[in-house]
C-alpha cells in the first residue's frame, strides 16, 4: 500500500500541487475584488452553488446528460466498430463509405444540430443524434485502422497452417488492432460528452448543458462552471474507466 | 536410425522445372528441381538476396509459381496452404498468449480439439526444457527458448514435412551450438522431414543429409556423408574441415 501511494504521487503530485495553487490564486484574485463575481466567480462559491443546486445537478442533470452519453457511446460503439470491420474485409464498403465519414466530421456540427432538433424533436434523439456525430468517427477510423496495420508476416504463417480469413481475423488482427481501438475509444468517450452537451445547449429540458444554458441566460456564472466542472468530472471519470477495462484487457498485449 | 543411409524411398517434396521471378525482373529461379525424401534433413544455402526465403513461400503456397511443379507428399494437390510446417526467420510468437497456448495455435487453426492434445503437449514441452514455462508469456523468455517454441509450434502443426527458415540466425554463437547438439540429439525421434534455410555453412554440414546451393537463378546439389547419430564436435574433424572449404569455394566462384 505504502509503495502505490507513493507512486502515486510520484504520478500526480506535481499536477496537483499546480492545480492547488492556480485554484488558490483564482480564489485570492476574485476576493481582492479584481474581477466581478458575475464573470468570473470564486471556486468557494461555484463549490457553494455545487451544493447548493445538489439535488438539481445530481438527480436530475447529471442523470440525464449521463443517459445521453451512455446512449450515443453504445451506438456510436456498435455502429463504429461494424463499419471498421466491414471497411477491413470489403473494399468497396471501405471505397464507398470513407469519403462519407470523413464528410461527415467535416459538417460543422453546430450548424447541423439544429437539423436533428427538427427531425427528432426535444426529445432525448436529438442530443444522442449529436452525440453519435461526434463520437462514432475515431472508433471507426481506430478500428480500421488497427486492423489494416496488423503484421503480415502473422497472417502469413497463419495461411500456411490452413487458416482463412475468418481464422486470421479472430486469432491475429483483431487481438492486434484492439491497443488502437482502445484509444479511439478513450477519444471517443470524451467527444460523447461534448456532444451531449452541444444538444441540450440547442434545445432540450434537462441535462447539464441544458442547466449550464438557463443559468449564463440569468447571469449565474456560479451555477454554469459548477455544471461545467461536473461535465468535465463526467468526462475524466468515462476516460478513467475505459483505460482500467483497457488495462485489465490487455495486460498481456504489450509485454 | 534413419539417416543418410537406409532412407525409405518415398518422395517427400518435389520441385519440377520451377520458375519465378518478381513482376517485371529477372528470373530468381530458372528452371530448378529438387527432390527431398521422406526422413532426409536438406538445407539450402545460398548468398543473400538469392531467394531462399522466396523458395519456401513457394513450397508453403504464399506464392505460385510462373511455371513448373511444386509436389508435396504423394498426391498432386492444387492447394498447398496447410500441407507444410512452416517456421519463419522470426519465431512471431504471439506476445498476448502463454506457452503453451502459441504452441497449440496450429490446432485452434485447423478447429482440432486443442484441449485434448494438451498432455502430449505438455510431454514435448518438457522434452524442449520448457515444462516450467508453459504459462510463462514469450517476453519472459530468452532467444533460445522462444525459438524452440516456435519450432514446438512447427511440430504440433502434424505435418510431414517441415520448412525451417533460418531458424538459429538470430541466436548468439554460444546458444546456437546448444541448439545444434540439442536438434542433433532429437533427430532420430522426430520421424520428419526437414528443409532447412542457413546461410551457416558450418550448421548446414553438421545438420544436413543433402545441400542444395543456390546459385544465380540455378541449383546444385552436394551430398554431406558423415554418419549418423552426429554431435557438434564433428566440426574438428578433418573430413568436415574438407567439406567446408569445397562449399566456401563454390559459393565463391559463383560469379
Amino acid at each position: 500500500m505504502k509503495g502505490n501511494l507513493k507512486k502515486w504521487t510520484g504520478d500526480y503530485g506535481l499536477f496537483l500541487l499546480v492545480v492547488i495553487l492556480l485554484v488558490s490564486l483564482w480564489q485570492w484574485i476574485v476576493k481582492q475584488g479584481m474581477v466581478p463575481a458575475f464573470i468570473l466567480p470564486s471556486p468557494s462559491a461555484i463549490w457553494a452553488s455545487l451544493i447548493d443546486n445538489r439535488e438539481l445537478l445530481f438527480e436530475e442533470h447529471l442523470p440525464a446528460t449521463l443517459k445521453e452519453v451512455l446512449i450515443g457511446f453504445g451506438f456510436s460503439l456498435a455502429g463504429g466498430l461494424l463499419l471498421g470491420i466491414g471497411m477491413h474485409f470489403f473494399r468497396p464498403v471501405e471505397k464507398i463509405l470513407y469519403p462519407f465519414l470523413v464528410i461527415s466530421q467535416t459538417v460543422p456540427l453546430i450548424a447541423i444540430s439544429p437539423i436533428f432538433i427538427m427531425w427528432f424533436g426535444y426529445s432525448i434523439w436529438s442530443k444522442i443524434a449529436v452525440t453519435i456525430l461526434t463520437a462514432f468517427f475515431p472508433i471507426v477510423v481506430s478500428t480500421y485502422d488497427g486492423l489494416k496495420a496488423g503484421g503480415k508476416e502473422y497472417r502469413e504463417l497463419l495461411q500456411t497452417m490452413g487458416a482463412g480469413r475468418w481464422m486470421i481475423f479472430k486469432k491475429i488482427q483483431m487481438p492486434m488492432a484492439l491497443p488502437s481501438i482502445f484509444s479511439g475509444l478513450k477519444m471517443s468517450v470524451v467527444y460523447c460528452v461534448v456532444g451531449a452537451t452541444i444538444g441540450e445547449w440547442l434545445g432540450a429540458s434537462e441535462g447539464l448543458g441544458y442547466f449550464s444554458r438557463r443559468m449564463s441566460g440569468n447571469l449565474k456564472a456560479d451555477a454554469v462552471f459548477a455544471a461545467i466542472f461536473l461535465l468535465s468530472l463526467l468526462g475524466i471519470v468515462l476516460f478513467l474507466l475505459i483505460s482500467l477495462v483497457e488495462k485489465q484487457l490487455l495486460k498481456n498485449q504489450n509485454r | 536410425m534413419r539417416g543418410a543411409i537406409g532412407l525409405s524411398n518415398s518422395s517427400m517434396l518435389s520441385i519440377k522445372d520451377l520458375t519465378y521471378s518478381f513482376s517485371g525482373e529477372r528470373p530468381i529461379f530458372q528452371e530448378i528441381s529438387l527432390d527431398v525424401k521422406s526422413g532426409e534433413f536438406v538445407s539450402v544455402i545460398g548468398a543473400s538476396g538469392s531467394g531462399k526465403s522466396t523458395l519456401f513461400k513457394l513450397i508453403t503456397g504464399l506464392l505460385e509459381p510462373e511455371a513448373g511443379k511444386i509436389r508435396i507428399g504423394q498426391q498432386d494437390s492444387k492447394r498447398r496452404l496447410g500441407q507444410v510446417g512452416y517456421m519463419p526467420q522470426k519465431d512471431l510468437l504471439l506476445p498476448w498468449r502463454t506457452v503453451l497456448d502459441n504452441v497449440l495455435l496450429p490446432l485452434e487453426v485447423k478447429k482440432e480439439k486443442s484441449q485434448e492434445k494438451i498432455p502430449e503437449v505438455r510431454e514435448w514441452l518438457a522434452r524442449f526444457g520448457l515444462a516450467d514455462y508453459e504459462n510463462a508469456y514469450p517476453n519472459e523468455l530468452s532467444g533460445g527458448m522462444k525459438q524452440r517454441v516456435a519450432f514446438l509450434r512447427t511440430l504440433v502443426t502434424g505435418r510431414d514435412l517441415l520448412l525451417l527458415d533460418e531458424p538459429f540466425g538470430a541466436l548468439d554463437s554460444l546458444t546456437k551450438r546448444n541448439m545444434h547438439s540439442w536438434l542433433l540429439g532429437l533427430w532420430g525421434e522426430l520421424q520428419k522431414t526437414v528443409l532447412f534455410i542457413t546461410h551457416d555453412l558450418e550448421e548446414a554440414i553438421l545438420l544436413s543429409d543433402r545441400i542444395y546451393l543456390l546459385r544465380g537463378n540455378g541449383i546444385q546439389e552436394l551430398k554431406v556423408s558423415l554418419p549418423r547419430p552426429r554431435i557438434s564436435e564433428l566440426i574438428y574433424q578433418s573430413d568436415f574441415m574438407a567439406m567446408r572449404k569445397e562449399l566456401e569455394w563454390l559459393i565463391q566462384h559463383e560469379r
